[in-house]
């Protein structure tokens, strides 16, 4: 599993559990450490244990600590340039559904070795649709609930209004409803393309 | 369909194909601008101005009719605003001819892009996605940079850890641990470099005497305790590029780089041995000792060898065992057993 990936679950878990918690569960896995090198890679079962792990810790579903660190990564401050690099793709929420199919392409260009899983958008009506999350991809079951979080965070970050679904998976695929209410409930957050570039 | 109607609907036409676009007209003056350009020049419309006076055309060079650009027909255009922030522009300019289907008469249309200054300029002018042609790529170059640029910043952190690490564990490795001097693998590495480069040096084999003493009458505490205190002794009484070795026990090797008069060594070896006799106390009592040197200096050597050499230091270090202890005996191939001096008496 690439090192982001479970930097991402370890600063979910400090940012806000704080780093009790953390500590706690590298001991309980007996890691060894307790900083993830997101630009390292590590064994598929180390992030399966870990979420196991949070799971128990936490008494909550794997499903509910993925969708929450899916709008954690979208909404945290140390995760910004994330959420700037999601808002290239698209000027309004509209767009930013139908440029989930470049997602996996356009992670490629930045990092060359993590593997996200494939997104693909099928548009039912105009305010309608349906995104299949192909998670084997990833090795990370249940994927498709982090994309639902990230969802529920960028269409926020849009200040759109959106009813979303996960709706369970089966050969490795996840399906997420997206229901789009309105398309400017709020007024979003800012985005401006020149704030970091440079 | 009046001209000026013509240029409006032209105008429309290459605000969504090339926003950042002017049309001028036979004079040469700026007739429509796209709506990027006139974000550019920081204006509602820069309808009215002439083209070259708001342009610095770089490359080509020596234009400034309008005939002139018309002749630069297709060519890649290098601009630069003449106002600050002086942006550099890549640009291309098409000459719409005598009898146009559309646009003025003997005008021209030109189109710009930022090229690489896209970076300053989108913060300069505050550009938005909206300002680009939906199919210019300048979007997704801003998204390259930004990712790249969060890509770079984790691998130089990484980079930073490891080499951290890298040279915790080199020091780890080259120091003994007791003393904080270095250890033998210092030691090789300090005098195959001198060896390589050919640098004159004097090397100096340094036992402890009555150590052995210590240790056993007032424990193995009391031994470190002063081979700790030896080897500040000998940091203080070197130069901060001498090298300190502690090859193992109660052995040192000093090295003394650029060190090769004779009178000088027996100086430092002499005042050496007077510090180190030097009574050391641990708990309250008296711990003695001394030290017995041999010297070797490279400059002795037609072809200096590095093995020879710790052999020769080795050599006089146990004449001056035998000589009593406590003494510094320089090198000489005398001490090289009594047979080869015997035999050279018998010559005689």
């Amino acid at each position: 599993m690439h090192g982001s990936i479970n930097r991402a679950i370890e600063r979910f878990v400090r940012d806000t559990y704080g780093r009790d918690v953390w500590i706690e569960l590298t001991k309980k896995l007996q890691l060894g450490f307790v900083e993830f090198e997101p630009m390292l890679n590590y064994e598929d079962d180390l992030t399966i244990r870990l979420l196991d792990e949070l799971s128990r810790e936490l008494s909550q579903s794997r499903a509910d600590i993925l969708e929450d660190i899916g709008t954690y990564l979208m909404s945290h401050a140390n995760f910004e340039p994330l959420r700037r690099l999601l808002r290239f793709s698209g000027v309004t929420f509209l767009d930013f559904l139908h440029s989930l199919d470049d997602l996996q392409a356009r992670t490629r260009l930045a990092l060359a070795d993590l593997e996200l899983p494939m997104l693909e958008l099928r548009e039912f009506a105009t305010d309608f649709f349906c995104l299949t999350v192909h998670s084997e991809q990833a090795r990370l079951p249940g994927f498709g609930h982090v994309v639902t979080g990230l969802l529920r965070a960028m269409a926020d970050d849009y200040g759109a209004l959106v009813f979303l679904q996960h709706k369970g998976g089966r050969d490795g695929r996840e399906i997420i409803e997206v229901r789009l209410l309105e398309t400017a409930y709020a007024s979003g957050r800012e985005f401006e393309l020149g704030a970091r570039a440079g | 369909m009046t001209q000026n109607a013509s240029i409006q609907q032209l105008g429309h036409l290459l605000n969504i194909i090339c926003p950042m676009h002017a049309v001028l007209d036979h004079t040469g003056h700026i007739v429509h601008a796209g709506a990027s350009t006139n974000k550019l020049l920081r204006t509602e419309d820069a309808t009215g101005a002439r083209f070259l006076e708001i342009f610095e055309l770089k490359r080509p060079r020596r234009v400034s009719t309008m005939q002139e650009l018309c002749a630069i027909d297709g060519v890649k255009l290098h601009l630069q605003l003449r106002a600050a922030p002086r942006t550099e522009l890549k640009g291309v300019l098409v000459p719409l001819g005598d009898t146009p289907a559309f646009g003025p008469a003997g005008g021209a249309i030109v189109n710009l892009s930022f090229g690489i200054s896209v970076l300053e300029a989108v913060k300069d002018f505050s550009l938005t996605s909206a300002d680009f042609a939906v199919t210019d790529l300048a979007v997704e170059m801003l998204y390259l940079v930004e990712a790249k640029s969060a890509v770079m910043e984790a691998s130089r952190k990484l980079n930073l850890r490891l080499q951290g690490a890298k040279i915790a564990a080199e020091e780890q490795a080259f120091t003994d641990t007791l003393t904080g001097l270095g250890n033998r693998r210092a030691m090789d590495q300090v005098l195959s470099r001198l060896m390589e480069t050919e640098q004159d040096f004097a090397l100096m084999h340094l036992d402890l005497d009555y150590f052995k003493a210590v240790n056993d009458n007032m424990g193995h505490a009391a031994g470190d305790h002063v081979l700790q205190r030896v080897a500040e002794l000998m940091v203080a009484e070197t130069r901060g590029d001498d090298t300190i070795i502690r090859a193992g026990g109660d052995e040192f090797v000093l090295v003394f780089a650029r060190l090769i008069n004779q009178e000088r060594v027996s100086e430092i070896a002499n005042r050496l041995i007077s510090r180190l006799e030097e009574p050391i106390l641990f708990n309250g009592r008296e711990c003695r000792i001394s030290a017995s040197i041999g010297t070797t200096i490279s400059g002795n050597y037609k072809m200096p060898a590095l093995e020879q050499m710790m052999d020769d230091a080795d050599v006089a270090l146990y004449a001056a065992k035998r000589r009593g202890r406590g003494q510094h005996v320089l090198f000489d191939p005398s001490l090289r057993g009594g047979d080869s001096v015997v035999t050279m008496h018998q010559a005689r």
